[in-house]
């Protein structure tokens, strides 16, 4: 394959692990960031705009850290879907432009594809555009660890206690 | 609270010294919870435990993103507090390396401000839990910096 992604998941199955593993982070669910897509290396998020991440009060604009978060998070759902199972790479590194200010009561948008998943090491390029216009925010590069960490049984668990609670 | 312009709030806080009004003043701030602490010049920032901050449940550890928020903000107040701009600093930039899992206790942060040119500043940022010299995470950003009239 072209980009060495080794998933065997569907499309479904991605979304569905996806939305799995964000729903399980406390800050992102703090947030409110959701899952919107995802699958064979790619996944998208959005982040509502919401007073939490103000980081100018006199504006309004959000603060990079929420950026931040948005990216880190949706770059780590790109290669849950790139992988076979439900592996989990810890981040190397995360290096962000910010290339214009995000308009505030605009939603963000994260697109984050894997560019290649070698047997170390999975690369990843991440884009922030804002609701409405489309118009790029912030650009990321990072780089993820394969430290062969897999979530199955989280899931799997996680599974079990919302079937027994409904 | 947001009534109060950003270089307002500045002028009262050093007037006072007292830096957490400054972070108080920004929402984001208020929401991963970070402090400030000054101890003779020097800033020290520092992100109290929070069940809101958790990424991996498993270990427990902070999220990575929270990680690199508290490190940027460090960053922007550390502009504020020492160069005394006429606005918020905006980031160009921001280059995060994570070297150990953030776990689910206190951690701190310190700033280096490697350059100050007329327009760009250069900031490196520490951030550990346990020991000074076995940071969690090292980062370095860039920043927009307008001066003050």
């Amino acid at each position: 394959m072209g980009n060495n992604k080794e998933t065997d998941k569907t499309a479904e199955e991605s979304l569905w692990a996806c939305r799995q593993f964000v729903g399980v982070l406390a800050h992102c669910n703090k947030l409110g960031m959701t899952v919107e897509a995802a699958g064979d290396g790619y996944a998208q998020l959005k982040l509502p705009y919401s007073e939490a991440i103000v980081g100018n009060p006199d504006t309004g604009v959000v603060h990079g850290g929420s950026l931040t978060t948005l990216l880190d998070t949706s770059c780590g759902c790109a290669v849950f879907s790139a992988l076979p199972g439900y592996e989990l790479c810890p981040t190397l590194d995360l290096r962000t432009d910010y290339m214009r200010a995000a308009q505030p009561h605009h939603d963000l948008i994260c697109d984050a594809r894997v560019i290649r998943a070698s047997d170390n090491v999975v690369f990843v390029e991440g884009r922030v555009i804002q609701s409405g216009d489309g118009e790029l925010v912030a650009k990321a590069t990072a780089s993820f660890m394969r430290i062969g960490v897999h979530l199955d049984k989280l899931i799997a668990q996680t599974v079990k206690a919302r079937e027994a609670s409904s | 609270m947001s009534n109060i312009n950003i270089a307002e709030q500045l002028r009262l806080v050093k007037q006072h010294r007292d830096y957490q009004q400054l972070a108080d003043a920004i929402p984001y701030a208020r929401t991963i919870g970070i402090k400030v602490q000054s101890i003779g010049d020097e800033l020290l920032f520092v992100l109290p435990r929070n069940p809101d901050n958790i990424g991996n449940p498993m270990l427990p550890a902070i999220h990575g993103g929270v990680i690199g928020g508290f490190m940027e903000l460090a960053a922007a107040l550390q502009l504020l507090i020492k160069t005394e701009p006429a606005s918020m600093p905006k980031v160009v930039d921001f280059s995060l390396d994570y070297l150990r899992a953030g776990r689910d206790r206190e951690t701190y942060a310190e700033c280096q401000l490697w350059r100050q040119g007329s327009r760009i500043a250069n900031v490196a940022i520490t951030a550990w839990q346990t020991e000074r010299s076995n940071p969690i995470a090292t980062a370095r950003a860039h920043f927009l910096v307008k001066p003050a009239e």
